[in-house]
């Protein structure tokens, strides 16, 4: 039974703010394996092609049958916890300032054993789920879940560690103008964010849900005009240290290939796309990256919404694509230099999106609030990469088999 | 004019007797600047960049980049940039007369109406009425409307509605007449553009721009302080940036009055 964690006091000033340490993070190249599938939120082993053997942790050859043929496959999750063990007095950093931390070994169903992080409620001897977690580090580790779902389950100090949970955190909602950016909010306060701080550019001109947005507690318009570096970093003097979650609704998107292309649209397109992703990372991102540690509500996560046509130009918004590639390109630098705090870096990929901006483009379309949803769901469960919709989905899957017909049929 | 009284008249500004009054907004990127419809190219907003301020990047010396549209802030609107102007010779900031810089004005207090009716337009009868008080309108002056349009907030001052902005502007009979009845030199407003915020709907829409640019007259707007002008007897100078082939620019608008006005 876990106790519900609580809204966090107030800082006392006096104390000094305890900086990030990182779990230990050598993996080999294959281990990675874990790492991808961790990142989307799928559970994998590796899997023997000549004796059908699952095993574990990742290795270069089947230790059943001695074949090199070893391909991580989705996996069954279930297993039983054979034994615990609570580590009291850690000689690494980062679990000594967690201890005292349990672990345990799960025998899988499909036949390996594994160690694992325990959440409270998982009971020696009884059925576990398994999950592969990003832990601070940003490497993959085993994560065993009770089999059932149990009270205030979320709260699990250890399952903390590995999510960036929205509950009694702050987010900082950088479009509130959008409809994205208004379901983000709305998800976010459900999923039990204490503020929400969201961004208005040119508050001089009215929009839709203005009225709504006002009046909801617990949000704090603020003026944030992600393309103006001043702005930006005006909005950072006041609020960066206490921005846990930074979720960035910042979009601009227009049709169009590059030869119709006027520069000023496409300038457009980097000003309020990449530059603003730029001046956000600058102004937002070293104090988070120094919160990583602070509390119940540390700084835990940065997310970007992303066009799928990041990994492939779709000629058809071409130009825009483009300018999503380049923020693809860029949140994978920003990953590199938060992972040292501990705040994760959160791709959601969609699809064409069910807003004005793609209105003659045909269904599939993602609905604004599936994207909210998805935000929610990607921070709870420690995500990386998300993939929103069918669309995305089927891009995914497509440019896994072959990335040369994708770009061919997209530009067909 | 001997160069005496040129000196005289440096004599009277650095006095004060002559009152310098700065009809311009500061040019910041929070400024509203005129809104079309998304699909149309848009101005690009003021943007101020800085390469250094005596840190690193420079270790002895502040200094910025600078982007902004044509039309941002106060600013300037030259034939050019309309197509009824398209044709005329000198017709771009770079090439119109630089004695057009310097020119009287008539100031044409509507604030009463105006903060009645955020869609005032100014008519002919109106100006009539100002010229049975101060005289006739003198051929090359600039006619300034004041609304005091400039001392509202920023969303007032936009006052964009799902049928768009509603700010006040000159009609259409009002624009041909000024242009071609009193030969003016340009038409300025405190107001984003020098057309009310419905004028789109009149016919031709946009007079303003459309029969001053046709006649190769100025465009001046988000003027402010006009309420500290003189109906008559100020000199406004109004010098936009020598762009190439620009179709206008932000700039310092003075206004020379004379202390006893």
């Amino acid at each position: 039974m876990i106790e519900p964690i609580t809204r966090p006091r107030r800082k006392n000033p006096l104390l000094r703010t305890r900086l990030p340490a990182s779990p230990p993070n050598a993996r080999s190249r294959t281990a990675h394996g874990f790492t991808r599938a961790a990142a989307e939120g799928r559970f994998v082993l590796q899997r023997c092609g000549t004796c059908s053997a699952y095993s574990y942790p990742a290795r270069e050859a089947c230790p059943a049958c001695l074949s090199a043929d070893l391909v991580f496959v989705d996996a069954p999750r279930r297993g039983t916890l054979l034994s615990e063990t609570t580590v009291r007095v850690p000689a690494d950093v980062y679990f000594r300032e967690r201890a005292p931390w349990r672990i345990g070994l799960v025998g899988m169903e499909c036949g390996p054993t594994m160690v694992a992080h325990l959440h409270a409620d998982c009971q020696e001897g009884k059925s576990v789920v398994m999950s592969l977690q990003l832990d601070k580090s940003g490497q993959a580790v085993a994560f065993a879940h009770p089999e059932h779902e149990t009270a205030n389950m979320t709260d699990d100090r250890q399952w903390r560690e590995m999510t960036a949970d929205p509950k009694f955190r702050r987010v900082l909602v950088t479009n509130g103008r959008s409809a994205i950016g208004q379901e983000a909010v709305a998800a976010l306060k459900a999923a039990g964010a204490a503020t929400i701080f969201v961004g208005l550019a040119e508050p001089w001109k009215p929009f839709r849900g203005e009225d709504a947005l006002r009046t909801l507690q617990g949000v704090e318009i603020v003026p944030l005009d992600v393309g103006d570096e001043k702005s930006v970093s005006d909005l950072a003097a006041d609020i960066a240290g206490k921005v846990d979650i930074l979720v960035n609704t910042a979009e601009h998107i227009r049709a169009g290939g590059l030869l119709a292309r006027r520069t000023s649209v496409v300038r457009d397109e980097i000003d309020q796309s990449y530059l603003g992703f730029v001046h956000l990372a600058q102004a937002f991102g070293p104090a988070m990256r120094m919160r990583g540690a602070d509390g119940v509500n540390s700084a835990a996560a940065w997310v970007n919404i992303l066009s799928v046509y990041a990994l492939e130009n779709w000629p058809a918004y071409g130009a825009y694509s483009a300018s999503q590639a380049a923020c693809l390109s860029l949140s994978h630098c920003l990953r590199a230099e938060l992972r040292p705090g501990g705040v994760k870096v959160i791709n959601l990929f969609t699809g064409p999106l069910d807003t004005e901006w793609f209105q003659t483009v045909p269904p599939p379309k993602v609905a604004p609030r599936v994207i909210a949803n998805a935000i929610v769901s990607a921070l709870k469960n420690g995500l990386e990469d998300v993939f929103v919709g069918d669309v995305a989905e089927d891009i995914r899957q497509r440019l896994a088999a072959n990335p040369k017909a994708v770009e061919r049929e997209l530009g067909a | 004019m001997d160069s005496k009284s040129l000196l005289d008249f440096a004599g009277a500004v650095a006095s004060g007797a002559v009152r310098v009054i700065d009809l311009t907004f500061t040019l910041s990127p929070d400024f509203p600047v005129i809104v079309l419809p998304p699909e149309f190219g848009q101005a690009a907003p003021v943007r101020i960049q800085q390469i250094s301020r005596y840190d690193d990047a420079g270790p002895a010396w502040y200094w910025n980049n600078l982007t902004f549209g044509e039309h941002t802030g106060t600013h300037f609107d030259a034939p050019i940039h309309w197509f009824t102007g398209k044709d005329l010779p000198n017709n771009c900031v770079d090439t119109l007369p630089a004695h057009d810089m310097i020119a009287p004005a008539c100031v044409i207090d509507c604030s009463a109406q105006a903060a009645q009716d955020p869609d005032f337009l100014l008519t002919i009868p109106v100006v009539e009425a100002w010229e049975g008080r101060h005289g006739r309108i003198p051929e090359r002056n600039w006619v300034l409307l004041r609304t005091d349009w400039s001392k509202k907030n920023w969303r007032d001052y936009a006052n964009l509605k799902d049928d768009g902005a509603h700010t006040p502007g000159p009609d259409v009979a009002v624009m041909r007449w000024l242009v071609e009845e009193r030969g003016v030199l340009g038409f300025g407003t405190e107001t984003i553009g020098t057309d009310a915020g419905q004028a789109g709907h009149l016919d031709p829409p946009y007079p303003a721009h459309h029969f001053l640019h046709g006649g190769g007259r100025y465009g001046l707007q988000c003027l402010r302080n006009l309420d500290q002008l003189p109906p008559t007897g100020a000199v406004i100078m109004a010098a936009p940036l020598k762009i190439q082939n620009g179709s206008g620019s932000p700039l310092r608008v003075l206004a020379l009055v004379s202390a006893k006005a």
